[in-house]
C-alpha cells in the first residue's frame, strides 16, 4: 500500500489486533482497559450518519441521523511486528450499527458483567455468540455488590458451558491480564487454524 | 483507576463541529484508502511541502513519526475517526504516509500469533 519512493519502505510497519471489552455503563470497561494499557486510555468519537449505519437495525426509518459515540481504548505492544489494541465498547443495545465493525476481524471479546446489573450484559453476549466472536465473561467485583459463584453466572446468562467465566478486579493488573490470557486460551481452543 | 480525558467545552465544541469538514472539504469518506479504526500508519518520507497541506495534516506527519493506529491518530488531535481517514487517505495518497492493514482482515488468526499475545499480555 503506497510503499513504493518511500524513506521508511525498509522499517517494518507493525500490525494491529483488537479485542473487545464489551459491558453495561459504569461496568468497569475503561478501568480495565487502563488495568494493563501501556497507554493511558485515549478516546475517540465515531460519527455515525445515516448512510453508515446497517440497514437491518433501521429499516424503515426515514430521518436522517447523526450519532456520536465515544470509544475508549488502550494499547498492549506484543513485539515489533504486533500490536494489540483494546477497545472499551459501548453496550447498549442502540450502538450495534457501531459494534458490526468493531467486531470484524476482532481476536475476542470480553463481556464485562457487574453483578449489580447482571442483565446490562445480555445484549453483548446475545452480539458475540451471534457473530461467532469467542468471548469470555469477567464478573467485575464491586465490593458492595452481590456475590455470584462463576456457575450461578454461567446460569443466569445461559451461558454454553465452553465459554468461560471468571471473577475479576478490573483495577488489579494481575487480575485483568488473567482475564485476557484467558480470553486467548479460549481463542486458541476454540479456533480451528491450521497451525 | 483509570484517568479519562478532559471533555471539550461547550465554546470548543462550536468550533470543533465546523472545522473537520471544511478541512476535509465536505468528504465524509475517503475516495480510494480503506482505513480501519486498527490500520497503523506511519509518516514515510521527510521532504514534505509543507504549504500544500492542511496544519491537520502537519499534526498527523509529526504524531507518526511513530507508528500509531487511526484510532490513536483521532484521539491525539480530537478529530472524530471519519474525518482522521480522510486526511489520512490524502496523505497516503501523496505518499506521506504508509499505512498497513490490521492483522485479522488478512486471514484467520494463526496459533503462532495468538501465542505471541498470550506472551505478550505474561509480561505486562
Amino acid at each position: 500500500m503506497a510503499s513504493n519512493d518511500s524513506d521508511r519502505s525498509d522499517d517494518p510497519i507493525p500490525s494491529a489486533i483488537k479485542i473487545l471489552v464489551a459491558g453495561g455503563f459504569g461496568a468497569g470497561k475503561t478501568t480495565l482497559v487502563g488495568a494493563v494499557s501501556e497507554i493511558v486510555p485515549l478516546s475517540t468519537e465515531e460519527v455515525m450518519t445515516e448512510a453508515s449505519v446497517g440497514v437491518d437495525d433501521l429499516a424503515g426509518v426515514e430521518r436522517k441521523q447523526t450519532t456520536t459515540v465515544a470509544l475508549d481504548f488502550g494499547r498492549i505492544t506484543i513485539t515489533d511486528e504486533l500490536v494489540l489494541y483494546l477497545f472499551g465498547t459501548p453496550g447498549q443495545q442502540r450502538f450495534w450499527f457501531m459494534w458490526e465493525e468493531l467486531a470484524q476481524g476482532a481476536l475476542g471479546a470480553v463481556v464485562l458483567a457487574d453483578t449489580r446489573r447482571l442483565d446490562n450484559c445480555f445484549p453483548s453476549v446475545d452480539f458475540f455468540e451471534r457473530h461467532g466472536v469467542p468471548f469470555v465473561v469477567a464478573v467485575n467485583c464491586f465490593e458492595d455488590a452481590h456475590y455470584y459463584t462463576e456457575q450461578e453466572v454461567t446460569e443466569a446468562l445461559t451461558l454454553d458451558e465452553r465459554v468461560p467465566v471468571l471473577l475479576c478486579d478490573a483495577r488489579s493488573r494481575a487480575s485483568a491480564k488473567e482475564v485476557l490470557e484467558t480470553l486467548v486460551r479460549h481463542v486458541a481452543a476454540t479456533a480451528a487454524t491450521p497451525v | 483507576m483509570a484517568e479519562h480525558q478532559e471533555p471539550a467545552n461547550d465554546a470548543d465544541d462550536a468550533d470543533s463541529l465546523v472545522r473537520p469538514y471544511v478541512i476535509t472539504q465536505g468528504r465524509q469518506h475517503s475516495d480510494s484508502v480503506q482505513l480501519d479504526l486498527i490500520s497503523v500508519v506511519i509518516a514515510a518520507r521527510a521532504d514534505v511541502d509543507e504549504m500544500t497541506l492542511e496544519p491537520e495534516q502537519l499534526r498527523i506527519l509529526e504524531l507518526c513519526l511513530r507508528p500509531l493506529s487511526v484510532a490513536e491518530v483521532a484521539a491525539h488531535l480530537d478529530m472524530p475517526v471519519a474525518v482522521v481517514k480522510v486526511l489520512l487517505g490524502d496523505l497516503i495518497g501523496r505518499g506521506y504516509v504508509l499505512a498497513r492493514a490490521p492483522y485479522t482482515q488478512q486471514s484467520p488468526v494463526h496459533r503462532d500469533v495468538l501465542q505471541a499475545v498470550l506472551d505478550g499480555i505474561q509480561r505486562l
